[in-house]
């Protein structure tokens, strides 16, 4: 039997945005980690979900610069010419 | 994320200071400039957006009554302009073109059970995972992308995000868990390939 037809799958898959953030409950918590614990296809989503957030977290720290010519068309948009520098 | 600086007043903002205007659109254009890049994909659109959303934060200085924070405010101006300017890309191509819209009915449960995180850490940051993971942000249905964006890029709580799309915590965060796991997909469809290859 697929384990994805467990009901209990289903019904901790709307807390595991939480779980992950650290903001769920500790009792849902337990009861997550416990359903993890038995079936692998809920800790290969829960470990890739993990994964797949870590991921845009460390492109984003890297990211945030505006490139130079648009910085410069933006401060003259904003007649902000005076206080273009570095 | 954006901290109010401390150096921004906004009494002199509203008061017409230029230059403290200057320091407030150095402090923001980042973050404004990589949300809406997030958002559209296009360089020229995304700069759009930029200059549109400190013109009309220049326009409305003197309505901001600071309830929200400066932060707040400006990333609701830029999301508006975001999704204004999605709306007006999609008038100008064809429906087969751009991302789903959010169904509420839709059905999320994971489909995908590659274990990939055992890849190598090069593979997951390489250039062409890059664009993967851009890509991927694309092809989310834009009200679960402006969620994403806001909270898992710029790293907004989900209470701030509420606050700047006018959502409840609970729409919040239904279309995070939704976004989240449509990425999961996307990302597995790829890694799994890789982790394949490797074999």
């Amino acid at each position: 039997m697929n384990e994805h037809e467990h009901s209990k799958c289903q019904s901790l898959l709307g807390s595991l945005s939480e779980y992950l953030d650290g903001t769920l409950g500790k009792e849902l918590c337990v009861e997550i980690e416990r359903h993890v614990a038995e079936c692998q296809n809920c800790h290969i989503v829960v470990d890739t979900l993990r994964k797949t957030i870590s991921l845009y977290h460390e492109t984003a720290a890297e990211a945030g610069e505006v490139p130079g010519v648009v910085r410069e068309r933006l401060f003259r948009t904003l007649k902000l010419d005076d206080y273009l520098r570095h | 994320m954006v901290e109010n600086k401390p150096e921004i007043s906004v009494e002199a903002l509203r008061a017409g200071d230029r230059e403290v205007f200057s320091r407030m659109v150095d402090s923001f254009s980042g973050p404004i400039y990589r949300l809406a890049l997030k958002m559209t994909g296009i360089p020229t659109s995304a700069e759009d957006v930029l200059q549109n959303t400190f013109l009309k934060a220049f326009q409305h200085l003197k309505d901001f009554e600071g309830r929200s924070s400066l932060t707040t405010w400006l990333y609701r101006i830029a999301s508006n302009e975001a999704l204004m300017m999605l709306r007006k890309q999609r008038s100008e191509i064809t429906l087969s073109d751009t991302a789903p819209e959010d169904d509420d009915n839709s059905d999320y449960s994971p489909l995908q059970f590659t274990d990939w995180c055992c890849l190598p850490e090069t593979e997951f940051l390489s250039s062409e995972s890059r664009v993967v993971l851009d890509r991927a942000v694309q092809h989310l249905p834009e009200t679960q992308r402006i969620v994403f964006v806001l909270r898992d890029i710029e790293g907004l709580s989900i209470h701030e995000t509420s606050q700047i799309l006018n959502l409840s915590k609970a729409a919040i965060k239904t279309r995070l868990l939704r976004a989240r796991l449509h990425l999961r997909e996307e990302l597995s469809t790829y890694y799994g390939e890789r982790l394949e290859r490797r074999r």
